[in-house]
């Protein structure tokens, strides 16, 4: 029988208010299990070391690439109205403010994020969770909300990181091109940085940890029966959290202009 | 709060169910399930692949709650633990999975040590090192101690997913499918495992299964689950002595096969 259009309109509409509400409950629960004790903290330095150590070739390799193009890329229309000098305070503005946590996010959304949808969806489908939770082991606390934390403070990290590398880049490229000394770039470079740059930027890489580590661990976490269930969390786990990042971006931006 | 005694003795019944009922939406997995395991014994629950088995053990075991009826474990009704009471229990309980569910980023020894280090903090490194050593050579897998489960075969993985659970002593224990997918002689080998660990251990299990040569070999006593209901109840020789087509279908089939 042909279902009408309606139905499956009603249907679509149920089945995402029923997900919003699962959304809900498992945001609860994190923030429930995180204050309550036993703390899981070998597991966290664990997951720290995972998800921050074994980023950073990966983070360095890009963050150079980023602060050296954007800065290639930028000189010709800077040097067009003999701005060429401001160079430095420009890259430097768009690494802190914008450049930093949103690479860093899409790197770890993609890196980090599809590991942790696999990793949780593969446990669930294997009933190593189950197993984990008969074993007098609560999985939550032990897989989801040390997951969630280790992004959480390591993504901040990584992005300060990333902004460092990236002004490094920069400044290899200034220095190919003009007499500069790596003192009067630094100078340069952050004449223009105020607190609320590093600031707002530290706390939006924050929040994009928060998100990536969430997304990763919910889709993993709820993931269905089978190998494709696997791979759909793993890709959910990144395009969801890419999506929620630039949407996080375009609120952290408008918040901050505000305050500005 | 003290919550009522239980009128079921768990030092002879250790798990007693009365009136369970289970649904996923419109499908009636369970449908009236009346069980009590004595102690000491090895119960097979035989049954078709689809029928409920495994989701009745994983009722027992509190990964899946009923719709109505009780379930009383060791004494306690397992839908009306807190999630500590919850835990305690589960360290008297011994659940082997399936597919053995072993942690596929631990090796051996670390999979075997996991349920140990995290319940019992009290044991010295070397009374686990020592604890370890005696599960395996219980299940004669010593030499697997620095493998990854990636490199077992899947009679090994059945056997080390055996040994985690045996590592915590547990009073019960309830195994799932444990011959599902093995050769038949390591069919055999884990027929064997099952009665060694009864008498080694001294446990009262629960054994899921399709298999009526592990039903055969293990069972002190065999329940036969049709529709959501158990149909016949006795030795592996009394349920198999009737008339009802079903059973007679699912014994040749299962012997003919």
């Amino acid at each position: 029988m042909k279902k009408s259009g309606k139905y499956v309109i009603s249907k679509k509409i149920d089945g995402l208010f029923i997900a919003l509400h699962d959304v809900y409950r498992f945001l609860l629960r994190f923030f429930k299990e995180v204050l309550l004790p036993p703390y899981e903290f070998k597991e966290l330095v664990k997951q720290c070391y995972d998800i921050g150590y074994k980023s950073l070739p990966l983070i360095t390799l890009t963050g150079f690439i980023t602060g050296l193009v954007f800065t290639k890329q930028s000189r010709p229309s800077l040097a067009e109205f003999g701005a060429a000098s401001w160079l430095p305070s420009l890259v430097s503005i768009a690494i802190i403010r914008a450049l930093a946590p949103l690479v860093t996010a899409l790197i770890a959304a993609g890196k980090v994020g599809s590991q942790i949808g696999a990793e949780l969806g593969s446990m669930k489908v294997t009933e190593q969770i189950d197993a984990m939770e008969v074993s007098g082991t609560n999985p939550f606390k032990f897989l989801v909300v040390t997951r969630i934390l280790a992004t959480t403070f390591m993504i901040p990290i990584l992005a300060v990181y990333t902004g460092v590398v990236a002004l490094a880049g920069s400044f290899i490229n200034v220095t190919q091109n003009e007499q500069t000394s790596f003192s009067s770039f630094v100078e340069s470079a952050l004449q223009n940085i105020s607190f609320l740059d590093l600031f707002s930027s530290v706390i939006k890489a924050t929040l994009f940890g928060f998100t990536i580590g969430a997304v990763g661990c919910y889709q993993g976490y709820n993931s269905s029966k089978g190998t494709e269930g696997v791979g759909k969390a793993a890709n959910s786990a990144v395009v969801v959290s890419m999506f929620l990042i630039f949407i996080e971006e375009i609120l952290v931006v408008q918040v901050v202009n505000a305050i500005r | 709060m003290i919550k009522p005694t239980s009128p079921i003795d768990p030092s002879t019944h250790p798990i007693s169910i009365v009136g369970l009922k289970k649904s996923f939406g419109d499908l009636h997995v369970l449908r009236d399930i009346d069980l009590e395991l004595y102690k000491g014994e090895n119960l097979v629950v035989l049954g078709r692949s689809g029928t409920g088995k495994s989701v009745l053990i994983k009722i027992v075991s509190g990964l899946l709650k009923q719709d109505s009826g009780t379930v009383n474990v060791l004494g306690q009704e397992v839908d009306k633990l807190n999630t500590n009471e919850l835990q305690q229990l589960r360290l008297k309980i011994g659940f082997s999975f399936q597919n053995s569910a072993l942690y596929d980023s631990m090796t051996v020894k670390e999979n075997l040590e996991f349920p140990l280090v995290r319940n019992t903090p009290n044991m010295t490194r070397k009374e686990i090192n020592i604890a370890i050593e005696d599960v395996l050579e219980g299940v004669g897998l010593l030499q697997a101690l620095n493998q990854m489960p990636s490199e077992l075969s899947g009679g090994q993985r059945k056997r080390i997913g055996i040994a985690r659970t045996l590592i915590m002593r547990p009073e019960i224990m309830l195994y799932d499918e444990p011959t599902a997918g093995l050769d038949p002689i390591t069919c055999i080998d884990i027929n064997n495992l099952i009665n060694e660990v009864q008498e080694k251990y001294n446990t009262s299990s629960i054994i899921i299964t399709h298999d009526l040569t592990c039903a055969k070999s293990t069972g002190d006593r065999v329940m036969m689950l049709l529709d959501g209901r158990f149909v016949r109840t006795g030795t592996f020789e009394e349920v198999f002595a009737t008339d009802d087509e079903r059973i007679k279908t699912f014994y040749n089939y299962n012997f003919t096969s």
